[in-house]
């Protein structure tokens, strides 16, 4: 096969892969807000400006390597030295720096500004999902939730067969981060462990979330919405399912919704005081485990060899329940087992932990109630 | 410009030692590891300090052979001074991280974790109680990282041994003085105090080190104040305990009548490496203990 | 000139025979050789990581590897190629070559040459292991990326992390006798007549490379030491808790890590500047230039470190610092690009393999560094950081700068290596080949990058399938290529090909290591020639 066939094959083969492509997607997207438009306006003029000196420096080669080739009876000419030119490129490029260098500037001075918020929301990286907390700053709201990628673990592992990945692969979450439209929102942003980043494209904002620092960073957003983003820091073995979703509501719509949530928030309270049957613990059990707890300890129970410890024959979640409640309360310190004493309520804890020495043939038969809880916190 | 013996270039035969260093570090390694890890290979850190230390005979006494057997030229001596020179360099730099390391955490990371800079939330909410003071005699997390009672000061101990270490540098210069002057008394007897100063210093800093740990509560645990003490201090510690073995091994050498007066560069380049010491110990000196 | 190869030198030439011949070598040559073949084994291991890790990205879904497998293999993927690869490559022709381009007899310190090679195997046997452990299901391999940052590698990082933290030291060990080794070499065993400015380009920008890695490997010592104190002796350097800070960590390592990033192509640059001239019969343009040129970028490389950090939050006075400096290194890389292709204008030029290899790597490093440009555009940056665009900017300056350096280099120089003309069809297929797929592979990511898809991830959703599919196809076809130039160096080593070669080999080239013999005999000039 003779090398034309071959590039003439992948040729093909590349413009049939992009006539099959459906929501592909070259270039960055203008986004949202002032950020991400800065972002996308400098991205495109510094592409533009770099695509023009390609032209004349690949051009300059591209004529050399056609008129002086040797085979074509060319002799080398001493050509090889000349101040002026060296001169012109070395200032001719930094002339063009500073024209890249002023817009670059004026952009960046923009973004740092986090003054006069209408809002505050802190948000905290965890290992594998993100804390948002309105009960900071001004405007505080009594309102903290957890953020869980929804794609269960099943569906990475069915290549085909299986379920099918729908549009919601990857990137859906259980609860979004729920902000007002055209409101300046200041965001605060650390983790709780590893370094996280959290990040959406149409925002323009990424910024790291580290553990026991707070970053600073602001959002206005003009149309209600959903927009998408991602953990963009490798933070452990689920750094690609960690998905940041945030839903853009009118300050009605936003409105309504703090209330929703305050209603949630008592009923819990006082969910959190009855007495509850087996079976409610044990169905409550399984929804916060495959959230919660499943993405190390997996949904058979069996965790991964030498990585994180199986909970199905554990000797701690079939041994005393005082000690199985320690762990899950206060985690074990240095390592990526943490402390959910501070991320849960009494009946999802007691709920989880009932279910963990229940589930997989752990019959220790044992029941945890919420005031158990209670009296280990 | 080279400008030496042409012609006759030295060229080591083959030579065992790389592949035992090799052998002796792979064998630290591991013994380390699982010393650390209480693993099972945990004898192999001993068995490889014997190695290194084979290997430190092994090499230097081949290339002291090879010296005193007259193979080497000027050329050769040129090599090793410069590479004396840039192995010294590197030092420094393994020396600058440990400042920079100082450096950020005393101008930025604190002052950040105390609300300075963009950083007010981050005291805010997260270390309300945190007062950024160097010397940090209280933690952001004091349950985590126990401070220390109080802190090293500058005068005393630390003061004299400043002394103690500058002036086995003087002593070093004149014993060099001695050797280019081929004058064999005044060079050992010099010498020989400078091993004794650099003795007296590790002395001395051992004592400093017993106090912190039992009257002061500075630990190497106690927070990034106790890090980067005994980090730098250790480390040039360490250093100092290499120079002065070097220079005993020099003094030994001198005692036998090795060196000549031009022909001594394994002399200067022990002297070299330890005003490179003395040089940390100022920098340390006024940084960690002083300002 | 060649008077002064005499014959009667020839009873130096005795070589050692047997395993005690590479194990207990202090010739230039058989070192160098040793580098190369070592770096040619990692680039297979460390590529054959990267076809795993192309394969489970051809498509949405976890196919062949776990979420925490797949860390491993990026980061020893990453480890391999850095520090097991590049540098140990660019050493093996330095020590082939300098001493011959300069008219020296060997390298200045040629026992610790052996000993800076033989601690690569110690190193990354110990590195390598821990893989092999992980897939026998004995704990982790390092598993927090090639950049390691903290908490991920102390507090979070597995056992093997130690292991890990002493085999960057043995690295660096290596590394720093090896710059001194070239440092003394080139400073002590020219050549009478061979003034400085008189050095081939190569050797200069080895020379300054050499400067860099004494500079930077003693602070990545450094850095791994505070991480060990940190993981097991209580140290709070990257931990807020005890008023350190994990950002202080990316400091550290960045100071290393972007002159280490130069290190990783000056010594390319050096090889097209001897390639391009030769093949194209004319002198290099505007040598001075290119010498300053390489000196300035080795400067500006130890004040743009933070570029990597925008986003860890920096004060915005540090942004700005960064950014301005980063983008400068555009002015002297440009001087370089401009004078290579100055070099071609009005020459006479031929293609053999190492010329088109030096051609690619003008176009397509010259394409990387425009990415890197947009990278350091802090705003922008915000959008790239941490995604496949950014492993589109690395691979483009790491894998056809750095790599084409290192195979047109080969080719260039394999002749007077061997004594024997390599196979110039091979070369060419092997040419085309890997500089379609190798294009077919990485632009995409270009396009991953800029529509949101964050690198470090073993899975991702189902807008960027069809992209990744085609970068997968391209990393498997540049792989396999890899194969021709495999059997192409070892049919040339063992004299297979019909083709012997002269010791001028290029009928363009000019310097000292032409004057030689082809193959070159064992010690290189055991009397200096007398340059003009
Ligand atoms: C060989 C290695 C190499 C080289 C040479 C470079 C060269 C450059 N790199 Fe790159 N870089 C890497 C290897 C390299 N890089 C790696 C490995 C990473 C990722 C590390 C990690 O996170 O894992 C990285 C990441 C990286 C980042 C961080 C991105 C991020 O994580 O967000 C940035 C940001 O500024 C950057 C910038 C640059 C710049 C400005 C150059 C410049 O030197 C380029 C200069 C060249 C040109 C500009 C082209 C030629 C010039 C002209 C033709 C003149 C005229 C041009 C103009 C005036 C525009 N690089
Ligand atoms: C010089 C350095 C170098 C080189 C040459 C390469 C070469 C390649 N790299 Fe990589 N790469 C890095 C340096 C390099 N890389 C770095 C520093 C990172 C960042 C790591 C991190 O994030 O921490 C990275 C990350 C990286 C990623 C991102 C991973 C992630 O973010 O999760 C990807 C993904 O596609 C990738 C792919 C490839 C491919 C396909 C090649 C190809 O060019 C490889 C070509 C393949 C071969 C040469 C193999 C040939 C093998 C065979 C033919 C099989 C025979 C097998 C045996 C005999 C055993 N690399
Ligand atoms: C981010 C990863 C992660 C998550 C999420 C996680 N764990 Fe763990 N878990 C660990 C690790 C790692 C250990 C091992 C700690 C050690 O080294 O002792 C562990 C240990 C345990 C143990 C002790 C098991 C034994 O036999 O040693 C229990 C019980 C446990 N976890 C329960 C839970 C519960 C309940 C949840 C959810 C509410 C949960 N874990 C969520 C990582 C995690
Ligand atoms: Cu969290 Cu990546
Ligand atoms: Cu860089």
């Amino acid at each position: 096969m003779s090398a034309a066939i071959r590039v003439a094959g992948l040729i093909s083969l590349l413009l049939f892969s992009a006539q099959s492509m459906a929501g592909y997607q070259l270039n960055m997207k203008p986004g949202v807000t002032s950020f991400s438009q800065g972002a996308y306006e400098i991205h495109t003029m510094v592409m533009w400006i770099c695509v023009a000196i390609g032209v004349v420096v690949f051009g300059a080669m591209l004529y050399s390597i056609i008129n002086h080739r040797k085979s074509k009876g060319a002799v080398a000419s001493d050509f090889h030295e000349s101040t002026a030119l060296e001169l012109a490129w070395t200032i001719v490029p930094f002339l063009i720096l500073i024209v890249m260098a002023i817009p670059a500037t004026r952009i960046l001075l923009d973004m740092e500004d986090v003054s006069n918020p209408d809002l505050s929301i802190k948000i905290t990286g965890y290992q594998w999902k993100w804390n948002y907390d309105y009960n900071v700053g001004e405007n505080a709201q009594d309102i903290s939730f957890f953020s869980n990628i929804t794609t269960p673990d099943a569906l990475h592992k069915s290549t085909n067969g299986g379920v099918a990945k729908d549009k919601d692969y990857l990137i859906e979450v259980d609860k979004k981060l729920v902000i007002p439209t055209n409101k300046k929102i200041r965001l605060l942003i650390t983790s709780n462990d590893v370094i996280h980043a959290w990040w959406v494209p149409a925002f323009g904002v990424k910024k790291d979330a580290i553990p026991g620092f707070i970053n600073e960073s602001w959002i206005n957003v003009p149309e209600p919405g959903i927009y998408r983003g991602k953990c963009a820091e490798l933070c452990g073995a689920n750094h690609g399912f960690m998905p940041v979703v945030v839903e853009a509501k009118s300050e009605a719509d936003y409105n309504a919704w703090i209330a929703s949530q305050k209603a949630v928030a008592t009923a819990a309270a006082a969910s959190a005081n009855k007495t509850w049957t087996k079976e409610d613990l044990m169905a409550q059990g399984e929804k916060v485990y495959a959230t919660t707890c499943a993405a190390c300890h997996q949904a058979s129970g069996a965790g991964i060899p030498n990585v994180f410890p199986a909970l199905k024959g554990s000797a701690i979640a079939t041994g005393p329940v005082a000690k199985h409640l320690n762990i899950v309360l206060h985690g074990v310190t240095g390592t990526a087992m943490q402390a959910f004493a501070g991320q849960m309520n009494d009946a999802d804890l007691a709920a989880v932990i009932t279910y963990e020495r229940n589930a997989w043939g752990n019959n220790t038969g044992d029941m945890v109630q919420p005031s158990d809880v209670k009296a280990a916190r | 410009m080279s400008t030496t013996n042409h012609g006759e270039y030295f060229i080591p035969e083959p030579s065992k030692w790389p592949v035992i260093g090799t052998i002796a570090l792979v064998t630290t390694v591991i013994g380390a590891v699982h010393t650390i890890h209480a693993g099972e290979l945990n004898w192999l850190l001993p068995i490889g300090f014997l190695l290194i230390a084979y290997l430190f005979f092994g090499w230097f006494g081949a290339v002291i052979d090879e010296s005193m057997g007259g193979h080497y030229n000027a050329q050769v001596d040129k090599s090793f001074r410069i590479g004396m020179l840039w192995f010294i360099f590197s030092e420094v730099m393994f020396f600058a991280a440990f400042f920079g390391a100082l450096f950020y955490a005393r101008v930025f990371a604190l002052d950040w974790l105390g609300g300075g800079g963009n950083n007010a939330a981050t005291h805010e909410y997260l270390w309300p109680a945190f007062n950024a003071i160097w010397p940090v005699l209280s933690n952001p997390d004091n349950t985590k990282f126990a401070p220390p009672a109080e802190a090293m000061g500058a005068s005393g101990l630390p003061a004299f041994n400043t002394a103690v270490l500058l002036a086995s540098s003087v002593t070093v210069t004149i014993a060099h003085h001695g050797l280019r002057a081929n004058h064999r008394k005044p060079l050992i007897i010099w010498l020989a105090i400078t091993v004794a100063l650099g003795v007296s210093f590790l002395f001395l800093q051992a004592e400093e080190y017993m106090h912190a740990y039992e009257q002061m509560g500075l630990t190497l645990d106690s927070g990034i104040y106790g890090s980067t003490f005994f980090m730098l201090t250790g480390f040039h510690g360490f250093h100092v305990t290499m120079g002065t073995t070097m220079l005993l091994v020099m003094l030994i050498r001198s005692i036998k009548g090795h060196f000549t007066s031009d022909n001594h560069f394994a002399f200067e380049a022990v002297a070299w490496y330890w005003h490179f010491v003395d040089v940390v110990w100022l920098g340390l000196y006024i940084f960690v203990y002083w300002l | 000139m060649s008077a002064v190869i005499e014959e009667h030198h020839d009873h130096h030439d005795h070589k050692p025979t047997g395993i005690g011949r590479w194990l207990f070598s202090t010739n230039h040559k058989d070192i160098g050789t040793m580098y190369l073949w070592f770096s040619f084994i990692m680039f297979f291991i460390g590529g054959a990581l990267a076809l795993v890790i192309r394969a489970e990205l051809f498509e949405p879904g976890l196919q062949f590897v776990e979420p925490e497998l797949f860390n491993q293999l990026t980061t020893l993927h990453g480890l391999i190629m850095v520090f097991g690869v590049i540098m140990p490559a660019f050493v093996g022709l330095a020590n082939w070559m300098i001493p011959m381009m300069i008219g020296a007899p060997d390298m200045a310190l040629p026992r610790m040459n052996n000993w800076s090679f033989w601690l690569l195997p110690g190193a990354f046997g110990l590195l390598i292991a821990s893989l092999v452990m992980s897939l026998m299901g004995m704990g982790s391999a390092p598993n927090f990326g090639w950049t390691f940052y903290a908490p991920l590698s102390t507090t979070y990082g597995p056992a093997s992390t130690d292991y890990f933290i002493f085999s960057v030291h043995m690295m660096g060990i290596s590394s720093i006798m090896g710059a001194i080794n070239i440092i003394a070499t080139i400073m002590n065993m020219r050549a009478p007549g061979m003034t400085y400015m008189k050095m081939p380009i190569f050797v200069w920008t080895w020379f300054i490379t050499a400067y860099l890695l004494i500079a930077v490997m003693p602070v990545l010592a450094g850095v791994v030491t505070m991480m060990l104190t940190d993981r097991h002796f209580g140290t709070s350097f990257f931990n807020a808790a005890g008023g350190g800070d994990p950002v202080l960590f990316q400091h550290v390592f960045w100071f290393f890590g972007h002159p280490e990033v130069y290190i990783m192509i000056l010594p390319s640059f050096g090889i097209i500047s001897q390639i391009v001239p030769t093949f194209a019969r004319k002198k290099i343009f505007g040598y001075s230039s290119m010498v300053y040129a390489t000196a300035s970028i080795a400067f500006l490389s130890f004040i743009v470190w933070a570029h990597h950090m925008f986003t860890t939050g920096m004060p915005v006075a540090g942004e700005l610092f960064f950014m301005y400096a980063t983008m400068l290194i555009a002015v002297p890389t440009g001087v370089k690009v401009f004078n290579w292709v100055s070099t071609m204008w009005r020459g006479s030029l031929s293609f053999e393999t190492p010329m088109l290899f030096a051609i690619a790597f003008i176009f397509l490093f010259t394409i990387g560094g425009f990415t890197g440009l947009m990278l350091c555009i802090v705003p922008a940056d915000f959008q790239y950081h941490d995604t496949y665009f950014v492993v589109a900017h690395f691979h483009y300056v790491l894998v056809t700068g750095a790599a084409f350096g290192i195979m047109a280099g080969v080719y260039y120089w394999i002749p007077k290596w061997t004594g024997n003309m390599y196979d110039e069809t091979l070369g060419k297929w092997h040419f085309w080949l890997s500089v379609i797929s190798v294009n077919v592979l990485f632009f995409p990511m270009h396009f991953l990058g800029l529509a949101g898809m964050p690198r470090r991830i073993p899975d991702y959703s189902l807008q960027f399938a069809e992209f990744n599919a085609v970068a997968s196809i391209g990393a498997f076809v540049f792989g396999f290529t890899q194969l021709i130039f495999l059997y192409n160096v070892i049919k040339t080593a063992r004299g297979k090909t019909s083709v012997k070669a002269t010791s001028q080999v290029w009928e363009g080239a000019e310097g000292l290591e032409w004057t030689l013999p082809s193959p070159a005999p064992f010690h290189s000039f055991t009397t200096p020639p007398q340059v003009k």
